[in-house]
């Protein structure tokens, strides 16, 4: 299966390797780094890359590219995109270059233990927490001092039992358990304000801390509304089918416990309305911007974290523009206009104008730049999705609960 | 950099001459690299050790030190630098007790050990001792290292090692066991025969874990030996929910492979489904079986299969769902394939390697199947930050998608991607609409009409992908286009691009009929220009100085003789071949001989038209979700999908015999499964086909269940003690029931005739393989006993029971016979959680307005006030047309597709649903010439035959004239003639428009008085959120909403299909009351508008 990876830069910088098969020259990446001189993006490079003896599979993420060689392919592509992406987000929280860098032997360690012979041993990240235990600042220092180590010395309970992503022995002394429903909306408006495609795409993150093997169920008061549910291994699926209900025994900590789609079909609730005028003239290389924003449907909530960002024309120079409300910042490199407008006042409507200077000479761009809008809204799924209930069995204390909405743009994109 | 210089020496002086070069280079490449991998340790050691340092650390006494050492060799190893040369001294800390230390040599080991085999050879009793290690974990590490290790001399070792750990007690180690077979293959391929036995004996393993990796295994060694699968299929398909993830993506894979050599085809062109168990009521049994000389009946293993692997759609896990997704396109009835669709479409979400994968899956799947993504074309909608492979795809799917009924709303997001500033992803969506064009003959005119006037855009690439594709269109209609011929021709001169250039000469030689005045002018001015042209446009000039020499010799002759002239001497070789070979063609002479006579039909025949087709139009011959289907080539180690056998294999194979004697043994040991499953959910759905009868069963005893799940699940504190309780008393529970199928197995087996043998042997097989499950899934989630038991009675009931068994054996066979495919899922599992995806409205109408869609691609910013827009909400209910009854067998459903009807501006356009009930084929089908009514109504083109149970949907328009005037006519058939009526709802005869707001109070300030009618209502609570208006509202009228700023009104436009009067249709919420107000100048139709608008308002409801 997966034969060697390896991580690469932004920069190009070759700052990993790893082989669970017999080494393979590195010079195989010679391939890759002449794709990605054909693509401009890093993001256009192509996934997947063929060579006289292996294939090679880019993913892109968080500017590195991870790389993976292999010879024999039986399955799927899809699945060695998955066992990487599970790696970097899981168990670093945070992956760039840096941290992969400074914690080199962790990770060694990690991939060691996620594969063998390029198949996926053990990708649970409460087991593998358990099997190399993440570092810290304190047990670094407490490690300097007396000498133990990271490495878990049994084999990891989870590993062998029924629930293995759930270890044994979980104490607290303060039981909580908080919920978190998260919704973005996907949607692309068209000039006119009108919707051409919008939907709702949900997860709930959990963070769970409670003692033993409390068994969890969690209901809703609209289930209904859940057009397409995908469920954490640990969701009982059954009863979700049978009841609509959510039975689980959690795994320690933070995961993410289901997500879910409201389709197109449902009417979608957009939070928010542009009005924009992009131009740019035909002569005197210059054009207008006039962008305001306004909120529409937001059930009396406040929007928060406004980002609006526009892609310009290659043919765009710089800026000159004046916000009523926030700043704004252009790029003349990547050519991505950023205003950041933070909270939105209804009373009074945020406003971004100004002239736009292009390059003399060249003829104007013929598409207007798309908006993409970020935003968020503390306390309320856009969805009208509403938590009932928590029950837990099987444990006797009373955890502490609490659920927590917010809703944010997804790939929100206005058409001009 | 001082500590990377010093590095390099020392390996100069230490190493090899080979290895310090290659160190040396591999430094050079990677400028400054070092400083980080120190980094770690710069904390605990001022200054940069070489690695004679390392050797020291190594060989010193304290632990720490030993540590830190190998630590820091490990990041030389991850940096890809060689640290071969500390071999030996690592190599003797391998058997130390500190377990950190010790995985660190693991790692170098294996990294190294290839190189260095003879020094290896000094671990290998580490591990041999280690082998037999308490700690399971420390086995299982042991003999991981050791088959990883790549030395040949050790391969009778690990062959002993891989042999004792099959048999470990602990599943992990049996499981390391499985992996280490797949090294051990690749390192000596020779000990396969003894592989395969271990194999076969893993294979039989219960426990989940070792499950996947021996699949693995199996198919990296010998995925030929399926007869090793016969025995242990039913294990595999019951133990799926339970395994690991990356185990369930192996194991699925393999079983496809499998059930395509098992099982026979669920797609055979008579065998038509018919699970609407309703009209099977009404027809006699008997005579289904005349005309169907055999019925197609699904093996229960096969049904198995897909049963089991449906829940895991719902995986988290990309790759699971992509692999659930192959299983169904590859082995389930076409019918079914459907519950796919939204995990696919839910897949689109991550990340992007992982769209391109699934984007590039459902392009191939919806090239066969339209209808099963055609309800999520807007999620094919392209963004402008997606990647051009992305863009591409997706443009790739809606292309797919394009039918009749929505290649108007396809057209009109064409039109925004033309304009991108991606320019080969506008090129591509150039070809995309000439694809279109070809695809539906409908909107060919429209999208030819659309692609010239982007001749004149001022993009190069843009224009000359557009005369690329009306060259092809103009020659799949060869028809009079001789404008759109000449207007190119008057363009030539401002086109650039060669390929362009070069398919505008050819049409003006293809068609210089048609344009016998500005051809031999064009041919003028190329051979002025003919040595500055390039190749490709060369080859077009001399091709079309020859049509015209044939057509037109007299003004042509000389121009013909100079080109040739020119290409005799050209320095590209094709060239001047080309032009030998035209002269000896076109110009007799007495050495050309037969051939010239023949020249002009040479030349001028007509050319097949070039069939545009998807690129991924065979890539169905690969394996979906496979590196060869992604890379459209067989990769390496790919395993092709056999074809369905023509006569099922042997079904008994996979039967588990059951010795009475073993049972208790037998029993015991399924425990210890069962015990390791935990949510094994294997007896979901009762209500698939083969048990419809039981739905009600099932339904009744899941309140049951929920009851006592709940309550086990509260007593149990501890759930080791509970589960070793549960396992007992199932253990007593499991062997009744054993005995009890055993017992129902004998009577039956007599009672069968022998025509029905082969059916019942599969039900037989049946009961047992739900009884072993059931045990399972009762010891593991405690699901109660009472349904197990009541589901058993009623299966056992069919075996031993000679009378009931004859009863359900109808039931049994009729949904087998199953012809209207959508319908069977939402009839007998309504609640299933995963139904047939709602199909959007799907109206074979296209709007006539097309053209003024398409003349959105010309870049104009003018954007006019009123804008027709696509409809919000298209209503999913139909209205009945002609009944079964009085149709005497034919039935007609209408539906208003709410969408701008293609046969004239003043229709509604409607879809109607006809069905055949009857068992005869009912012929010429049609609208009788004679309307009763006034109204002007277009007819659907004769349906010439209407099979029995089939069903046929076509559009038709009708002119309401702004009334809701019932429309009469006559559905006729061959013999027969119904009088039926269509009435209209005011909302249907209006089509949504959009407009800003202040036009719309512009245009309502106009429309007051007589024209305006309103109405106060109370709201009730539940309708006042805005979506709820919007949505009570559009689906009373087909009205367009328009955007507010004000959060509590709410305004809707129209206009009347016939008059084009506008409709103004504005909602005011004053809590708790909402004023409804209505603009238009059909007082009549706004009155009855306003009556609709507030019943709507006032209900509540969804």
């Amino acid at each position: 299966m997966i034969h060697s990876l390896f991580l690469i830069s932004n920069a190009g910088d070759l700052f990993l390797e790893k082989h669970w098969k017999s080494v393979i020259s590195r010079s195989v990446c010679d391939y890759f780094f002449e794709a990605r001189e054909k693509a401009v993006e890093p993001d256009n490079v192509p996934p997947v890359i063929r060579t006289p003896h292996h294939y090679l599979i880019n993913i892109y993420r968080e500017k590195i590219f991870f790389k993976l060689m292999f010879l024999f392919s039986k399955l799927g592509v899809c699945f060695i995109v998955d066992v990487l992406y599970r790696m970097c987000a899981d168990y670093f929280g945070e992956c760039s270059e840096t941290t992969i860098k400074d914690n080199v032997v962790i990770v060694y360690e990690l991939l060691e233990e996620m594969l063998d012979n390029g198949f996926p041993l053990a990708t649970e990240s409460n087991i593998l927490k358990e099997l190399i235990r993440p570092p810290t600042i304190l047990r670094s220092m407490v490690n300097t001092i007396t000498g133990s180590s990271n490495v878990g010395e049994t084999l990891p309970t989870g590993q062998l039992s029924t629930i293995p992503w759930r270890r044994a022995g979980v104490k607290y002394t303060n039981n909580e358990a908080y919920f978190d429903v998260v919704e973005e909306i996907d949607a692309i408006l068209d000039k006119s304000g009108t919707t051409v495609f919008a939907e709702i795409q949900g997860v709930i993150d959990a963070c769970v801390k409670l003692s033993g093997m409390p068994d969890l169920t969690l209901s809703f008061m609209n289930p209904r509304l859940l057009d397409d549910v995908s469920f954490h291994p640990c969701v009982r699926y059954k009863r979700w089918e049978s009841e609509r209900v959510i039975a689980f025994i959690p795994p320690d900590g933070n995961f993410q416990l289901m997500s879910y789609h409201i389709s197109a079909q449902n009417l979608v609730a957009i939070p928010v309305y542009v009005k924009q005028n992009i131009s740019f003239f035909e002569t005197g290389s210059s054009g207008r911007l006039d962008i305001t924003v306004g909120p529409k449907q937001t059930m009396g909530k406040t929007l928060e974290c406004l980002v609006v960002t526009v892609h310009m024309p290659k043919v765009v120079l710089s800026a000159n523009l004046s916000a009523t409300q926030g700043t704004y910042n252009y790029d003349p490199v990547t050519k991505i206009l950023v205003w950041d407008i933070g909270k939105l006042n209804p009373q009074k409507l945020p406003n971004l104008k100004g002239s736009l200077s292009l390059q003399s000479g060249a003829p104007k761009p013929e598409e207007n730049p798309s908006l993409n809008i970020d935003l968020k809204i503390q306390q309320l799924a856009i969805s009208g999705l509403k938590v009932n209930r928590l029950d837990v069995y099987g444990e006797k204390y009373k955890p502490f609960k609490g659920v927590k909405y917010v809703t944010k743009a997804g790939k929100f994109q206005v058409r001009t | 950099m001082l500590g990377m210089s010093a590095n390099s020496v020392s390996y100069n002086e230490q190493g090899s001459v080979e290895s310090g070069v290659d160190a040396a280079q591999e430094n050079s490449s990677i400028p400054g690299s070092i400083s980080s991998g120190g980094a770690a340790s710069s904390l605990f050691s001022a200054d940069y050790k070489k690695n004679e340092d390392l050797k020291e650390m190594l060989e010193s006494n304290k632990e720490s030190l030993k540590l830190e050492a190998m630590k820091r060799i490990v990041g030389l190893i991850a940096k890809g630098k060689n640290a071969s040369e500390l071999f030996p001294a690592v190599v003797k800390n391998v058997a130390s007790k500190n377990i950190e230390l010790k995985k660190l040599v693991y790692v170098y080991l294996v990294r190294y050990a290839e190189e260095q085999q003879d020094l290896a050879l000094l671990s290998i009793s580490t591990f041999q001792r280690a082998l037999k290690d308490p700690n399971q974990l420390i086995r299982a590490s042991a003999l991981r290292v050791l088959s990883s290790i790549r030395v040949p001399i050790i391969v009778p070792i690990m062959m002993l090692a891989i042999k004792e750990a099959a048999t470990d007690l602990s599943p992990y180690v049996r499981k390391t066991a499985a992996h280490a077979i797949q090294k051990l293959y690749s390192l000596d391929p020779d000990q396969k025969e003894h592989l395969i036995e271990v194999i076969e004996k893993l294979l039989k393993d219960k426990s989940t874990l070792v499950a996947g990796s021996v699949v693995m295994a199996f198919e990296e060694v010998c995925p030929d030996r399926i007869d090793l699968i016969h025995k242990n299929y039913r294990k595999l398909c019951n133990l799926l929910v339970d395994v690991e993830e990356w185990g369930q993506v192996v194991i699925i894979h393999m079983l496809t492979r499998y059930a395509r050599t098992q099982f026979v085809s669920p797609w055979r062109e008579d065998a038509v489904f018919d699970e609407n168990s309703a009209k099977a009521f009404y027809d006699s049994e008997e005579e289904r079986r005349v005309d169907q000389s055999k019925p197609y009946i699904m093996d229960p293993d096969h049904r198995l299969l897909l049963r089991n692997t449906k829940p895991l759609l719902q995986s988290r896990n990309t790759a699971v769902v992509m692999a659930v997704s192959q299983l169904y396109w590859h082995l389930a009835p076409k019918h079914e394939l459907s519950i796919i669709t939204k995990s696919l479409v839910r897949l689109l979400r991550s990340h992007r390697e992982v769209q391109y994968i699934v984007l590039q899956n459902i392009a191939t799947m919806s090239i066969q199947r339209k209808g099963m993504f055609e309800p999520f074309m807007k999620s094919f909608y392209v963004r402008s930050t997606d990647a051009t492979h992305i863009k591409t795809l997706k443009l790739e799917i809606l292309t797919n998608l394009a039918n009749e009924a929505n290649i108007s709303t396809i057209l009109r997001e064409f039109q925004t991607y033309v304009k991108s500033q991606d320019k080969a992803f506008a090129a591509a969506t150039i070809q995309a609409i000439g694809c279109c064009a070809t695809n539906i003959s409908e909107v060919t005119d429209t999208c030819l009409n659309g692609l010239v006037l982007l001749l004149s855009n001022r993009d190069e690439t843009v224009v000359a992908e557009s005369v690329v594709v009306i060259k092809k269109l103009l020659q799949t209609q060869p028809s009079q286009h001789s404008d759109i011929i000449k207007h190119m021709a008057k363009l030539f001169d401002n086109i650039t691009v060669p390929m362009a250039r070069a398919s505008i000469l050819w049409l003006m030689g293809e068609y210089c009929e048609h344009v016998p005045k500005i051809a031999p002018d064009v041919l003028r001015k190329m051979a002025k220009t003919f040595t500055d042209e390039e190749d490709i446009v060369k080859l077009q000039i001399v091709n079309l100085a020859a049509k015209l020499y044939l057509t037109n010799s007299k003004q042509t002759k000389l121009l013909t003789q100079y080109i040739l002239n020119l290409g005799k001497y050209d320095q590209n070789y094709d060239i001047r071949d080309r032009t030998r070979f035209i002269r000896q063609l076109i110009v007799p002479n007495e050495k050309s001989g037969a051939l010239s006579k023949y020249a002009r039909r040479i030349l001028m025949a007509p050319k097949p038209a070039p069939v545009l087709q998807s690129a991924f139009k065979d890539r169905d011959r690969f394996q979906l979700g496979t590196l060869s289907h992604t890379l459209n080539s067989q990769a390496s180690g790919y395993l092709e999908l056999s074809d369905w056998p023509a006569v099922a294999p042997d079904q008994s194979v996979r039967n588990v015999e059951v010795k009475e004697t073993g049972a208790p043994a037998l029993s015991k040991s399924k425990h210890a499964k069962s015990n390791e499953k935990f949510y094994s959910d294997s007896e979901e759905e009762d209500g698939e086909e083969e048990e419809g009868s039981n739905s009600e069963d099932s339904s009744s005893s899941s309140s049951e269940e929920s009851v006592s799940e709940s309550e086990s699940e509260e007593n149990s504190d501890d759930s080791n003690k509970s589960s070793s309780s549960q396992s007992e008393k199932s253990s007593s529970e499991s062997d009744s029931e054993k005995k009890k199928t055993l017992k129902n197995k004998k009577p039956q087996q007599q009672k069968l005739d022998s025509k029905d043998r082969k059916q019942k042997n599969g039900n037989a097989v049946k009961v047992e393989s739900r009884s072993e499950s059931e045990s399972g899934s009762e010891s593991s989630s405690s699901e109660s006993s009472s349904e197990s038991g009541s589901e058993l009675d009623s299966d056992s009931d069919s075996g031993t029971d000679q009378k009931k068994n004859t009863k359900p054996k109808p039931v049994q066979s009729k949904p087998v016979i199953k012809k209207v495919e959508k319908k069977e899922v939402s009839l007998l599992d309504l609640d299933d959680f995963s139904p047939v995806p709602v199909t959007t409205p799907k109206s074979s109408i296209l709007s006539p307005n097309l053209l003024s869609d398409l003349q959105g691609l010309l870049i104009s910013p003018t954007a006019s006030a009123l804008q027709a827009s696509s409809p919000v909400f298209v209503p999913e209910t139909s209205h009945e047309l002609l009944h079964r009854m009085t149709g005497k067998g034919l039935s007609a459903q209408y539906r208003f597709t709410r969408q701008p009807c293609i046969y004239g501006n003043s229709m509604v356009s409607l879809q109607l649903t006809l069905s055949n009930s009857t068992d005869q084929a009912l012929e010429n089908i049609h609208i009788s010439e004679k309307s009763s009514t006034g109204q002007n109504i277009h007819r659907f083109n004769a349906i010439e035959r209407l099979e029995p149970q089939a069903s046929v949907t076509v559009s038709m328009g009708v002119d309401f004239n702004d009334s809701t005037q019932a429309a009469n006519f006559q559905l006729c058939t061959k013999e027969d003639e119904f009088s039926v009526s269509i009435q209209p709802a005011v909302g249907e005869l209006l089509l949504p428009i959009t407009m800003s707001e202040a036009d719309f109070t512009k245009e309502q300030g106009k429309l007051v008085g007589m024209n305006e009618s309103s109405a106060t209502i109370t709201m009730t609570p539940e309708n006042v959120s805005s979506q709820s208006v919007n949505r009570k509202v559009v689906s009373v009228a087909n009205l367009g909403v328009i955007p507010s700023g004000q959060e509590n009104i709410y305004r809707f436009s129209g206009k009347t299909v016939s008059s084009g009067s506008l409709v103004l249709v504005s909602v005011v919420l004053k809590d708790p009351d909402a004023v409804i107000t209505i603009n238009t100048e059909k007082t009549v139709m706004g009155s009855m508008l306003l009556r609709q608008v507030k019943t709507a308002l006032t209900n509540s409801g969804p």
